[in-house]
C-alpha cells in the first residue's frame, strides 16, 4: 500500500495522527499531515484505510 | 411547499426531537421552511451530512445564509439593522481560500500531539475542581463545579486569556447561545466579546506572554482585528462545546447505570466512551448550515442553487445505516467517524482538545467520587432545548 497525502487540502484536523499515530503526524508549524512511512506494513493497512475515511478533507489517498 | 419548520423541543432530554428521528426513517434529505420563509432542506442521513460538509460547492458564508430558526432570523435583521459585521478573523464563516489562512495558522497550535502535551495539566485542573467540591457542599452543581470551569481554565491558559476575567465573557457567551435571547442583546454581547479581547491583543503586543494569542501576534501575519475574530471564536467555542459535553455526558452516565457500570468496570474503555458520548449526544442540535453555490446532487436530489441545506447532526449521528441500534447509547461500540465535531474544511479545530478534557474529565470523576448520583429526579434537571448547544443548564449531584 501506497499512501499520498496532500497537504495544500489538509486542514490540519488530525484525524489521521489520532486514528495512526506511526503512519501520521502532523507538522508544528501549520498542523497539516506528515507521513511518517508513506508505504506501512500490512498490518496497519486497516487502520491506514480507516484514517482515509475519518480526514474531513480529502487529503489522504491510498493505491 | 414544505411546512417541516426545525425545532429544538424534544419529548426525552437524551433523544432528538421525534419528529426528526421519524423523518430519518424514511428519507436521508427532506424539503424544510427556513424562518424567512425560503424553502431549503433539511438533511437527516449520515453519507448526506458528510457529503454536504465535504462539499466545496456548499458555502458557509453568513450573507448567503437563511436562517433555520425564527431567532435566529430577529438577529440577522438586527445585524443588518445595525451594520453589524462578523469580525475579519471569524473565519467559521469563511469559504476556502480565505478560510484556509486562518486555519493552517492555527492548526499547528491544535495537533494531536501538542494536545497530548497538555493532558498532565488538564489532570491536575480537573483534581482541583473535585478537591474544591469534595470540600464543599452537597449537593453541588456540577456545571458550576467541574463541567464549566474545566474547559474554561484550558481555554484560557492556552490562549492566555485571564481567567480572573471570566465573569466579563461567560455571561455574553450565554446570551450569545440563547435562542431566546433579543437580536440587539446579542449583538451587545459579541461587541462586549470583541472589545475585551481587542483590549488584551493590545496588550499582549505591549507585554507578550508565553500563549497562544501572544505567539499569534508576534507572528506578525494577523491584524489586530483578525486576531481578535480568531480570539473570540476560539474562546467562546473553547468554553461551550465541552462544558456541555462534560456535564450532559455526566448526566447521560448517571441515568444509565448499565453503561456507567461498564464504563467503571473497565476504564480502557474510555476512549471509546468519549466518542460515543459525542455521537450519542451530539450537542450541536441546530444546524450546521450551508448553502449551495450551484446546483448540486445528494444522493440523486437535485439542492437547487442558493437553497440553504440544515444538517441535523444529533439524527445523522444516529442514522441505522451507519450506526446500527444508533439510539441505545453503548460505550463500548465503535463510534469513531461520527459527525459531532462536523466534517469538511470546518471539522472542529479544538476537537482533539475536547477529547483529552473528556477523557481525562470523566475519569477523574469516576474514580474520585464513586458514589456519584443524581440529587434530583432526572426530570428535574434543567435541560438546554432553549440555547443553540445542547446540554443541561445545571446538574445537582451528591456523592
Ligand atoms: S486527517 Fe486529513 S485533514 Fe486532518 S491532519 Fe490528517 S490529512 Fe490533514
Amino acid at each position: 500500500m501506497k499512501i499520498e497525502a496532500d497537504t495544500t487540502v489538509c486542514i490540519g484536523a488530525g484525524m489521521c495522527a489520532l486514528t495512526v499515530p506511526k503512519v501520521f503526524d502532523q507538522s508544528e508549524e501549520d498542523g497539516t499531515v506528515v507521513l511518517l512511512d508513506p508505504s506501512p506494513p500490512a498490518e496497519l493497512e486497516d487502520a491506514v484505510r480507516r484514517a482515509v475515511t475519518l480526514c474531513p478533507s480529502g487529503a489522504l489517498s491510498v493505491s | 411547499m414544505s411546512d417541516l419548520t426545525l425545532t429544538t423541543r424534544r419529548e426525552r432530554p437524551l433523544d432528538p426531537p421525534d419528529r426528526f428521528t421519524e423523518l430519518g426513517e424514511r428519507a436521508h434529505l427532506h424539503r424544510m421552511a427556513y424562518a424567512d420563509g425560503h424553502q431549503g432542506w433539511l438533511v437527516t442521513g449520515y453519507a448526506a451530512a458528510r457529503a454536504v460538509l465535504a462539499d466545496p460547492r456548499f458555502s458557509n458564508r453568513p450573507e448567503l445564509a437563511h436562517p433555520p430558526v425564527a431567532a435566529r432570523l430577529e438577529l440577522l435583521k438586527e445585524m443588518q439593522e445595525q451594520q453589524f459585521r462578523v469580525p475579519p478573523g471569524f473565519f467559521l464563516r469563511m469559504d476556502a481560500p480565505e478560510h484556509t489562512r486562518y486555519r493552517k495558522l492555527l492548526a499547528g497550535q491544535f495537533t494531536v500531539r501538542r494536545m497530548n502535551q497538555l493532558e498532565p495539566r488538564i489532570e491536575e485542573i480537573a483534581e482541583a475542581c473535585l478537591d474544591r467540591m469534595e470540600a464543599g457542599e452537597r449537593p453541588a452543581d456540577l456545571v458550576e463545579a467541574f463541567a464549566l470551569p474545566i474547559p474554561s481554565l484550558v481555554i484560557c491558559e492556552l490562549l492566555g486569556v485571564p481567567y480572573a476575567d471570566r465573569e466579563r465573557f461567560q455571561a455574553d457567551s450565554k446570551v450569545l447561545f440563547g435562542l431566546d435571547s433579543e437580536g440587539a442583546d446579542v449583538i451587545a454581547a459579541m461587541t462586549s466579546i470583541s472589545t475585551y479581547l481587542y483590549g488584551l491583543i493590545q496588550h499582549k503586543r505591549a507585554e507578550p506572554g508565553d500563549d497562544l494569542l501572544s505567539g499569534l501576534v508576534a507572528g506578525g501575519e494577523l491584524t489586530d482585528e483578525e486576531l481578535t475574530g480568531v480570539a473570540f471564536l476560539l474562546l467562546v467555542a473553547g468554553h461551550e462545546t465541552t462544558a456541555n459535553m462534560l456535564g450532559l455526558g455526566t448526566y447521560a452516565l448517571l441515568t444509565d447505570p448499565g453503561q456507567l457500570a461498564v464504563l467503571r468496570d473497565d476504564p480502557s474503555l474510555m476512549d471509546n466512551a468519549v466518542e460515543e458520548l459525542l455521537r450519542h449526544l451530539t450537542i450541536i442540535h441546530l444546524g450546521p448550515v450551508r448553502t449551495a453555490l450551484e446546483d448540486v446532487e445528494v444522493e440523486g436530489t437535485v439542492i437547487a442553487k442558493g437553497e440553504a441545506v440544515t444538517l441535523h447532526l444529533p439524527v445523522a449521528n444516529r442514522d441505522p445505516e451507519r450506526f446500527p441500534g444508533g439510539g441505545r447509547l453503548d460505550v463500548t461500540r465503535p463510534a469513531t467517524g461520527h459527525l459531532a465535531f462536523g466534517h469538511g474544511i470546518h471539522q472542529c479545530l479544538g476537537q482533539q482538545l475536547a477529547r483529552i478534557e473528556m477523557r481525562v474529565g470523566y475519569a477523574a470523576l469516576l474514580r474520585r467520587l464513586p458514589g456519584l448520583r443524581l440529587a434530583v429526579p432526572p426530570e428535574e434537571v434543567p435541560m438546554r432545548t432553549d440555547m443553540s448547544i445542547y446540554g443541561v443548564h445545571r446538574l445537582p449531584v451528591t456523592w
